[in-house]
């Protein structure tokens, strides 16, 4: 089964005919050539994937695309401003080294926008909670967790 | 000490940005004109013969381009000695063996065509465990070797000895000795960006493969052959590397994968992708070995170590990959990993039913270091020495050889032990927290850290290419995989050019456009291509200095013209207009061009690229780029010997936990942990703590969780659910990482290699704490809470 699903895209209308049984990710990725939102399971185990709709961060892999009709979806590309401007987030990761081989950033920026966005000053404890559903391999979450707190500082 | 003006500052990596904001284009992002899907049908069996392949409905489904086969297809034989094929015929010997595979237009009807073919086995008598598989009579995985001459068993030719010395003499001689059994699990290199190619032919049939690998060079070599293999002998292929998601090893051998999309490519005439999901990644690409050690090692009434004797079984899996080496790193540590005068090592590499196995970050070295550092604990406590004080009396020390030839130049051991043992307040923690079930430990590690003479040449190329504008493009054979490789050789570059780091473009992995390099593994990424910048910078800075010697005082006596203009009262100052004629004269530093000893006149010296384009713009004009290959001074290691120096100089280190064991539960909570290695110097102090901080957290889950379980060689936790590596909740504590700097004269800026060092001891430190915690002694990881509940109740029985 096909339908026309309208949603806002990082600010924009969009408007897209979908397949049942494809998942927001796979339209993100495919038929809005927004490649930055990264697949690397498939299964919501790693966090790759994590986009805002609705400002809620959510797993975009087991999101069905029918479900953000009327809704607004944040990919890693709707937080970087006119003239590549970095976010604050995007930013203190790239300062404080909270980026390696880079393939789970995307998902782990988006879910810091969203604990940040709710939780300004969050604890250490409540910081890497918000980040426990975004596996990185390369960093052992050091310099992500200094990044995010970084950022948190610089956002107020 | 010299004063740096880059080296061993924080700076942000230059391929960061990218990645934060989403842009980098992994293997996965990209997409080619007219782009077909790969997709691979795996066996059903861990033991088969195939009697039978039915890919007829396969064929008939729409989308599909086409359907391949061993049977269909030119054999292509791959892997460290050939006996692996890229597609399987007549029988499988491991789960994951390729029997088919399609392309098709979109990775759905490639999947629906998949499950269209149909394979008839008739199952064989399998072998799970290197023991069985030695039985006599045991069902031979490889009936025939790689040149057709019968096998009588399931042995892999690839023996690896080392001996020196008289061990059986120092063992009667030996006023203590301590002998143990360990083993470490396999486990999976957990690559967040999983791997894949895309593969294409133009219409001169060379290949062009974007591939996710450590090795291009090798790469193409090896995809040059199964070109041959197809009957395009001499035809090329380029590969190129787009971003990767992580590698750690898994891109040190070329892979079925990419050869069947290779073959589906030809066949279809069109781009073919293959990128595996995530099961596929689990299930289908190589783990880490498991090796069995049996070790004894002995020492005098002082303390110090007479012999060690590790024997060792490995379980290969049913292909041979590169990975069949690592006993070469596990020799070592072994070998040289403290000072022992008598050794004796041996490891048999048996073929299994099982997955096969390939390198994983530390090449060997963890599973090597894992019995020695756990037994060395013992041998201490059954001496009476404080575990610190028995690695003291042991340390390597600068400038000594090691039995196996090591030539130790600078070593930092002792300095590394010592930090750890005043980070974790060892005097006053160690055997003193029993009553709490808390404990220290600590164990240390030797890796190369001046390159790896693994293949004939250690050697990479740089070439340097300076524009109008004074940029500059550093072309470099070498690979970014997340390591943080471009971050150190921007610095690097810069400072050993005289340049600013934002002038410096690195450009990589593109075999058509880049230097040689013979593969970004064992530590050697910054250790080599950084060296080779240098080289390359001392010979554009010899260039650009004869440049000025034609063009700087023009410019300079113009520019003091126009300042006279402006301020008539201004002076012209007395100048030594001879120096300006004097190539050797000049220095450089910030994009300027000045006479030494004179950096900050503003009036005295001239931007790079004017001199540039004063170069450019002139008749019979010039241009600078530069190349340098540099091939470290190490040796391979002699084959019947088993001694070479196979590094230019070597890395040291050690970790220290502290732990709180929870008796109810067997859970053990790290609460501190220490890792202070000998790096030599820091290049990037940014991405250096990045290589250690991941590294010992890659190295706690080898500890505590990570394990790929199988059963009748069937995978069990292919997801990232039961596949437990560590998420940002789990390191709820605090990691010390101390760089000791002692400034190797081979290393570039005296660096050394660090991006393996730091999950080498991990393991053995967090045992080794886990026994002064609560005197148990774990000998296969990982160290679960079944485990240490199952010693206690034993302990209490």
């Amino acid at each position: 089964m096909k339908k026309i699903i309208d949603f806002t895209l990082n600010g924009r209308e969009v408007s897209a005919e979908v397949e049942s049984h494809k998942m927001l990710l796979q339209v993100l990725r495919d038929t809005f050539q927004l490649t930055g939102t990264k697949d690397g399971c498939g299964q919501g185990e790693c966090g790759a994937c994590t986009v805002l709709v609705d400002g809620i961060s959510i797993n975009s892999c087991l999101y069905p695309a029918f479900e953000v009709d009327g809704k607004s979806v944040t990919t890693i590309e709707g937080l970087v401003g006119e003239g590549n401007k970095l976010h604050p987030i995007q930013e203190a990761f790239v300062e404080n080294g909270g980026i390696q081989c880079g393939f789970c950033t995307p998902g782990m920026i988006m879910s810091a926008k969203a604990l940040l966005d709710e939780n300004p000053d969050p604890t250490d404890e409540e910081l890497k909670k918000g980040i426990s559903g975004n596996l990185c391999r390369c960093t052992g979450y050091v310099q992500i967790v200094d990044s995010i707190r970084k950022a948190a500082k610089s956002l107020k | 000490m010299t004063e740096y003006s880059y080296i061993g500052t924080e700076a942000p990596r230059p391929d960061a940005p990218d990645k934060a904001a989403g842009k980098a284009l992994y293997i996965h992002d990209l997409v080619r004109p007219g782009m077909l899907y790969g997709k691979i049908k795996f066996s059903e069996y861990a033991h088969a013969r195939i009697k039978h392949i039915d890919t007829s409905k396969a064929e008939k489904l729409p989308g599909v381009h086409a359907v391949i086969t061993g049977y269909n297809t030119p054999e292509i034989r791959i892997g460290f000695i050939r006996d692996n094929f890229a597609l399987k015929k007549d029988k499988v010997r491991q789960f994951r063996d390729e029997v088919a595979a399609v392309a098709a237009i979109d990775p759905d009807i490639a999947e629906e065509a998949v499950d269209l073919i149909k394979v008839e086995y008739e199952e064989l008598p399998s072998v799970f465990t290197p023991e069985d598989a030695l039985k006599e009579g045991a069902s031979l995985v490889h009936e025939v070797d790689t040149r057709g001459r019968p096998k009588s068993d399931n042995v892999v030719p690839v023996p690896w000895k080392f001996v020196a010395g008289d061990v059986q003499k120092a063992k009667q001689e030996a006023a203590f000795i301590a002998e143990d059994h360990f083993q470490t699990p396999l486990i999976q290199q957990s690559c967040l960006g999983t791997a894949g190619s895309i593969a294409e032919f133009d219409l001169n049939n060379n290949l062009l493969i974007h591939a996710k690998t450590q090795i291009p060079f090798l790469a193409q070599n090896d995809f040059n052959r199964a070109l041959a293999a197809m009957g395009l002998k001499g035809k090329n292929t380029r590969v190129i590397v787009p971003a990767i998601g992580g590698s750690f090893g898994t891109g040190l051998d070329t892979h079925s994968y990419e050869y069947i999309s290779i073959l589906l490519a030809y066949k279809t005439g069109r781009p073919v992708k293959i990128v595996f999901n995530r099961e596929e990644e689990f299930t289908a690409l190589s783990p880490r070995q498991p090796p069995k050690s049996h070790i004894i090692q002995g020492c005098d009434k002082d303390g110090k170590l007479t012999f060690r004797e590790i024997r060792m079984i490995l379980d290969n899996g049913a292909y041979t990959s590169w990975g069949a080496t690592t006993p070469s790193v596990m020799m070592l540590p072994i070998s040289s990993l403290y000072r022992v005068p008598n050794v004796f090592y041996e490891t048999k590499i048996v073929y299994t039913n099982n997955t096969y196995c390939q390198a994983m970050r530390g090449y060997g070295n963890p599973q090597g270091t894992w019995p020695i550092e756990s037994n060395m604990d013992q041998l201490a406590e059954a001496a009476g020495i404080d575990p610190y004080e028995f690695r003291m009396i042991n340390s390597n020390i600068p400038n000594e050889t090691s039995p196996m030839g090591l030539k130790i130049s600078t070593c930092g051991l002792k300095e590394c032990l010592k930090t750890v043992a005043e980070k974790l307040d060892w005097e006053e923690k160690h055997g003193k927290g029993r009553s709490k079930a808390r404990g220290v430990g600590m164990a240390s590690l030797l890796h190369v850290g001046g390159g790896a003479r693994v293949y004939r040449s250690d050697g990479t190329g740089i070439i340097m290419k300076l524009d109008d504008f004074g940029n500059v493009s550093v072309i470099t054979g070498g690979v970014e995989m997340g390591q943080g490789f471009d971050a150190s050789l921007t610095l690097a570059s810069a400072e050993a050019l005289g340049v600013t780091p934002d002038k410096i473009n690195i450009i990589s992995g593109d075999t058509a456009t880049c230097p040689w390099d013979v593969g970004t593994h064992a530590s050697r990424g910054a250790f080599t291509a950084c060296n080779a910048a240098i080289m390359a910078a001392d010979k554009a800075r010899e260039k650009i200095f004869h440049l000025a010697s034609e063009h700087f005082m023009r410019r300079v006596q113009s520019k003091l013209k126009k300042q006279k203009k402006k301020d008539p009262d201004f002076e012209i100052p007395d100048l030594d207009y001879e120096r300006m004629f004097d190539p050797s004269e000049f220095d450089m530093k910030e994009n300027y061009i000045f006479l030494k000893g004179e950096p900050d006149n503003p009036l005295l010296r001239v931007t790079l690229e004017e001199i540039l384009r004063a170069a450019h713009y002139k008749e019979q004009g010039t241009m600078i780029a530069t190349e340098a290959f540099y091939d470290p001074p190490n040796e391979n290691i002699d084959p019947r010997t088993s001694r070479g120096n196979i590094s230019a100089t070597y890395s040291f280190g050690t970790q220290g936990a502290e732990v709180e064991v929870d008796l109810e539960t067997g859970k053990v909570k790290v609460l501190q942990f220490v890792a202070a290695h000998d790096v030599g110097k820091v290049i990037n102090k940014q991405t250096i703590m990045g290589q250690i901080y991941g590294g010992v957290v890659m190295g706690i889950g080898y500890a505590l969780s990570e394990e790929y379980k199988t059963e009748k060689g069937k995978n069990l936790n292919p997801n990232f659910l039961d596949y437990k590596i560590l998420s940002a909740p789990d390191v709820d504590f605090p990691i010390h990482a101390e760089c000791i700097e002692t400034n190797d004269e081979k290393g570039p800026f005296g660096a050394k290699g660090v991006g393996e060092p730091g999950l080498v001891p991990t393991a053995p430190a967090i045992a080794n704490a886990v026994y002064d915690a609560i005197g148990i002694r774990i000998r296969d990881l990982p160290i679960t809470p079944e485990k240490v509940l199952a010693a206690l109740k034993e302990k209490k029985d």
